[in-house]
């Protein structure tokens, strides 16, 4: 089958070499970079969770952007209003859970309650 | 099937194109969602080793790395392939896609061997909550990884057969759209399993 003409199929945005060239060298940049800081211990704790987590993020809009085209093409505005939506389900499903496992957890530590403090160590089945 | 017997209007197929990719994305913010539920229960359990090893003590950090630039450099093939398809040059396009084949089955041997190292430690799923939620999480991942494998090498039958059809080229897209999300979900099981493992 021939097709005429294929502009048309360009629906999907901008896909150019350039995009896909750039896309990827800055996805091994930022992940060499969070790779290279983890490795070499140059942060470590929060600062180190706060910054790979960072660069995980951007990444993620990097490979959006060069990669997937999102906020490109004719159905653009549906696509980023689809994936609000998923943000939102995820924020709620992913926040949540770990609100609610945190206070329990919580809750379910001993009282520090003078000769009551006897905690049975559990052995280990195999 | 009809379609590609059938000579529809340019503006239909357009249309049609569209109107895939638009559904396909739905399907891909529902994945998320799925993905996002399993990394919630890899957080709350992460810590739960139960005496036995953690994810840090038994995983091999280059071992990973070689993971994510397999996986990473696989998601680049997809996309020139779906460059070369825009353009009609169907051989570039079997090119790309088989190169996308190699690196996505060579990502899934690698992690399969870290399963299999895992297991050999006596680190199976059963030995913690915390390596029951990793491999949950990371098996899933790769599950996806191995099942659009066998996807792509249908594509590449498609390619092959039928040329770089309207219909053919919708499926690539889909498949391009599928792809990518799964190197954008290994960014996250990179970052907060294996990176931030020693927290």
């Amino acid at each position: 089958m021939n097709i005429e003409t294929h502009k048309t199929l360009h629906s999907k945005g901008e896909a150019s070499l350039a995009s896909y060239v750039i896309g990827f060298i800055l996805s091994i940049a930022l992940t060499l970079g969070a790779y290279g800081i983890t490795t070499n211990h140059i942060l470590s704790g929060t600062p180190l969770a706060a910054f790979v987590v960072l660069l995980a993020i951007i990444q993620l809009l990097v490979q959006f952007i060069f990669f997937l085209h999102v906020g490109k093409g004719k159905s653009a505005k549906w696509n980023l209003g689809a994936f609000g939506f998923t943000l939102t389900i995820v924020a709620i499903v992913v926040g949540g859970t770990l609100w609610i496992m945190h206070h329990l957890n919580a809750n379910m530590m001993p009282r520090m309650e003078a000769g009551k403090n006897t905690v049975t160590p559990q052995t280990l089945r195999d | 099937m009809i379609g590609d017997t059938i000579t529809l209007t340019k503006e239909h197929e357009t249309e049609k194109t569209e109107a895939l990719s638009f559904a396909f994305w739905i399907y891909i913010m529902s994945d998320c969602v799925l993905f996002a539920s399993l990394f919630a229960t890899f957080a709350v359990l992460s810590g739960s080793t139960f005496g036995g090893p953690s994810i840090a003590d038994l995983s091999s950090m280059p071992f990973v790395l070689g993971e994510t630039m397999l996986l990473l450099t696989s998601s680049f093939t997809s996309g020139l392939a779906i460059l070369f398809a825009h353009k009609q040059k169907k051989s570039l396009v079997l090119f790309w896609l088989i190169a996308t084949l190699a690196l996505g089955l060579s990502f899934v041997g690698m992690e399969v061997t870290e399963f299999a190292h895992f297991i050999g430690e006596g680190a199976s799923f059963t030995r913690s909550a915390s390596l029951s939620s990793f491999f949950a999480l990371v098996g899933t991942h790769g599950l996806h990884v191995l099942l659009g494998s066998i996807w792509l090498l249908v594509i590449l039958t498609h390619v092959l057969l039928r040329g770089l059809s309207h219909s053919t080229l919708r499926k690539l897209i889909s498949f391009s759209l599928f792809w990518h999300f799964l190197d954008i979900v290994w960014i996250f099981i990179f970052t907060f399993v294996y990176l931030l493992g020693n927290l």
